[in-house]
């Protein structure tokens, strides 16, 4: 997009200047250009074809002599995932949802041309028949607020000048010139940023406590290993906006006194890992990661380091053993890592999210940040909502919000108006809420009280199609198979659990067992090393508190959803499908 | 391990040319800590899989005991010390893919290859593996084959999605 090449910027000012030179050019690229065309470069779309889709507007626009005066620009998730490819035409902000390369013409000529929207690629909002074509009209936009994903679906995430335009690493410069650890401290307290990983331990407090600590050496990590099934924010806040990540670490970096940083990402993420190793690329380029940055005398470097598929990593100590090069099993606490972690050294780990909303936080002000969410749990929270849910994909809302309005007014509803049954909120460590408790805020408080968490943000929709016997033992399939090893209750435990969970659903199971499973489920939770551990009967105590009938029918042998007793469901199944395929 | 004339290309390399693979790749980052891991996943990027020569001279470069070298690749799902097949094909088996229909996916890959997780076909061409949330979740359900995902699949899709791969 820019002309020009960068060398290391020296100080704050040639930032500035840098900055002003940018948004000069963009003004005038601008006046010459007619209309400019975002297409989501994410995960999901890139999947459903979004970057031969991009090339083909190209090709297209060349040869209708359009391509000095329309641009095409790749953006980071603008959210409507189960849509994709979604493109969107920036004027008048018109979304496009399902495009594919035949449809290109007609939205150039009709569209780009004529200014005439096409009706029939429009996203549907469903929940009242309308359809709206600007993203200002459209329900599961405009019912949202966005501060964590703000830069996600405006800003090229493969490009450092358009973040700095868009007044990227303004934050850091803010810090370093002029704020003291403390102050920085201060005004992340003020703001009440809690852990977006799921437990919700105020960010503030965590760096201050590194902050204190004596030791001349200091690490800062990102912990990105999102493992639970059917949550993927980090992933889309790591492909669309990673120098919002990188900044929120400097500035974490600069308060706690640390120089060293890494970004643990799960293996899984591979356009993640290349779109963060091109951002810290670009930004040691530009001198805003490396010695002396902006010539203020603080210095701080970053690495990322891959998983290698295991749950267990997402827990603290067992990502520090991963870093460390051993084995992933966790260590008991304390003492904690802000004491001692990475190779015995004060350490700070907090989610991708959370610093991400770091450097809004300095720039806006933490009583502005404070201003959204309720009185204990202040901003915004991102939710990957998915499963039987119209528009799934990933939504922003203060905390706080009811999940009614999650669900129906943003989501759409569910998938063929099916009945509701629950949602299952921070995955097998959380819990179900069912339809009576639909009006619940989203916060951390409300949640526990329902006997779930908030988690990392995963939010999946079931509806009367699902049977909660078999997510109960979907669920504890995959505890069981995460769980480390390493201390009894966690390894045998979830093991009699599941066998317990497999004989109900294979219509074997005997009275007794849902005790059976409560006792065994509480006893885990109070004995357990780690937060794998004692979270893992959550969810099997959660459906057994809202949905025990089921068990009960179970024990019966009646699956009221139909998906229990498999043998016989499977060989109906493989009748099906070999019916299917013969043609 | 010999050099044996097979089709499977990741199994061509000689002992000798793993070491000197091997041996390149520590001369550059001997002296980092921590680094065993990503050695070995750079090496079971380059070969498929983690060849016990290549495990042996890790072992022996970096003063790693070879016991704890083979921890390290027993815990973590993701190493492997069996060559796998031309095509790894990855089923998700995450929450939001199980409550579309991911079960059913899982069982016509499994009837299409006639494999097992964990088993490779005897041609060679593909090995099964299943994955938990690829972090795909709004395309559920979704199945990944070289690391490339397809979304929404279908199980009457499969067998086409898998022949395109076939080679």
């Amino acid at each position: 997009m820019n002309t020009f090449t960068v060398s290391k910027l020296q100080s704050v000012s040639e930032l500035i200047q840098l900055r002003s030179r940018l948004l000069n050019e963009e003004e005038q690229a601008g006046l010459a250009r007619k209309e400019r065309i975002l297409i989501c470069m994410g995960g999901g779309c890139l999947a459903s074809g979004a970057r031969k889709l991009k090339d083909e507007f190209h090709k297209q626009l060349h040869h209708a002599h359009l391509h000095n005066s329309v641009e095409v620009k790749g953006i980071g998730c603008p959210g409507p995932c189960s849509h994709g490819p979604v493109v969107i035409i920036d004027s008048d902000k018109t979304l496009y949802q399902n495009v594919s390369p035949g449809d290109i013409s007609e939205i150039i000529e009709q569209h780009i041309q004529n200014r005439q929207i096409v009706e029939r690629l429009i996203f549907r909002d469903n929940t009242d028949g309308k359809s709206a074509s600007s993203i200002a009209d459209i329900e599961f936009f405009k019912r949202q607020t966005k501060i964590v994903l703000h830069n996600c679906g405006t800003v090229d995430p493969l490009s450092i000048n358009d973040y700095i335009s868009h007044n990227g690493y303004a934050a850091l410069s803010k810090v370093l010139c002029g704020m003291t650890p403390e102050t920085v401290i201060r005004e992340i307290e003020k703001s009440g940023l809690r852990g977006r990983g799921g437990a919700g331990f105020p960010t503030s407090l965590k760096w201050s406590l590194a902050s204190k600590s004596s030791s001349s050496q200091k690490y800062i990590i990102c912990n990105a290993d999102e493992g639970d099934p059917g949550a993927y924010m980090n992933r889309s806040e790591l492909e669309g906006d990673p120098h919002s990540i990188i900044e929120g670490m400097a500035i974490g970096a600069f308060a706690i006194g640390a120089n060293e940083g890494f970004v643990y990402v799960r293996a899984e993420y591979l356009l993640a890992v290349e779109r963060l190793q091109n951002a810290i690329n670009q930004t040691k380029e530009y001198g805003l990661l490396g010695d002396n940055i902006l010539g203020s005398g603080f210095s701080f470097n970053l690495e990322i380091r891959m998983g290698s598929g295991a749950f267990v990593c997402g827990e603290e100590t067992a990502l520090i053993a991963s870093i460390e090069g051993k084995r992933g099993e966790p260590r008991p606490r304390p003492p904690f890592p802000v004491q001692r972690g990475l190779w015995g050294k004060p350490t700070v780990i907090n989610n991708v999210e959370t610093f991400v909303n770091v450097p809004v936080i300095l720039l806006n002000g933490g009583d502005r940040f404070a201003s959204y969410g309720t009185q204990k749990s202040k901003g915004t929270k991102v939710f990957a909502l998915a499963g039987s849910v119209r528009h799934s994909g990933l939504v922003e809302v203060p905390i706080g919000t009811t999940l009614r309005e999650l669900i129906y007014n943003i989501g759409g509803g569910t998938v063929n108006d099916r009945p509701f049954k629950a949602a299952l909120i921070g995955g097998s460590s959380g819990g179900c809420i069912p339809k009576e408790h639909l009006d619940v805020p989203l916060d951390y408080e409300s949640l526990n009280e329902l006997g779930a968490i908030m988690g990392s943000g995963g939010l999946i929709i079931i509806d009367e199609t699902s049977c909660m016997v078999d997510v109960a033992r979907f669920f504890f399939e995959f505890v069981t198979e995460e769980s480390c090893g390493k201390c009894t209750p966690c390894r045998v435990g979830t093991k009699r659990i599941l066998e317990i969970l497999l004989r109900i659903c294979d219509g074997e199971g005997k009275p007794g067992d849902i005790e059976k499973l409560i006792h065994l489920g509480e006893e885990i939770k109070r004995t357990s090393l780690c937060g794998l551990g004692q979270s893992a009967p959550n969810f099997v105590l959660s459906a057994i508190r809202y949905f025990r009938n089921e068990f009960e029918a179970h024990i019966t042998r009646h699956c009221e959803a139909g998906v229990c007793f498999r043998e016989k469901k499977f060989n109906d199944l493989e009748i099906q499908h070999s019916a299917s395929t013969k043609d | 391990m010999a050099a044996e004339d097979n089709k499977n290309q990741q199994a061509l390399a000689t002992d000798e040319e793993i070491l000197t693979y091997v041996d390149h790749l520590i001369a550059e980052c001997r002296e980092k800590p921590g680094i065993v891991i990503p050695l070995l996943q750079i090496t079971q990027k380059k070969y498929g899989y983690l060849p016990e020569p290549a495990l042996r001279k890790i072992s022996h470069e970096l003063h790693i005991p070879y016991s704890e070298v083979a921890g390290i690749v027993g815990f973590y799902a993701y190493f492997s010390i069996q060559a796998k097949g031309k095509n790894v094909v990855r089923v998700c088996q995450g929450t939001a893919c199980h409550v579309l229909g991911g079960n059913e996916v899982f069982a016509a890959v499994k009837k299409e290859l006639k494999i097992d997780v964990g088993e490779t076909t005897p041609d060679g061409q593909f090995s099964l593996a299943v994955g938990r949330c690829f972090g795909a979740c709004g395309m559920a359900p979704v199945i990944m084959v070289n690391g490339e995902m397809i979304q929404q699949v279908k199980p009457s899709q499969i067998k086409r999605i898998l022949r395109k791969y076939k080679k």
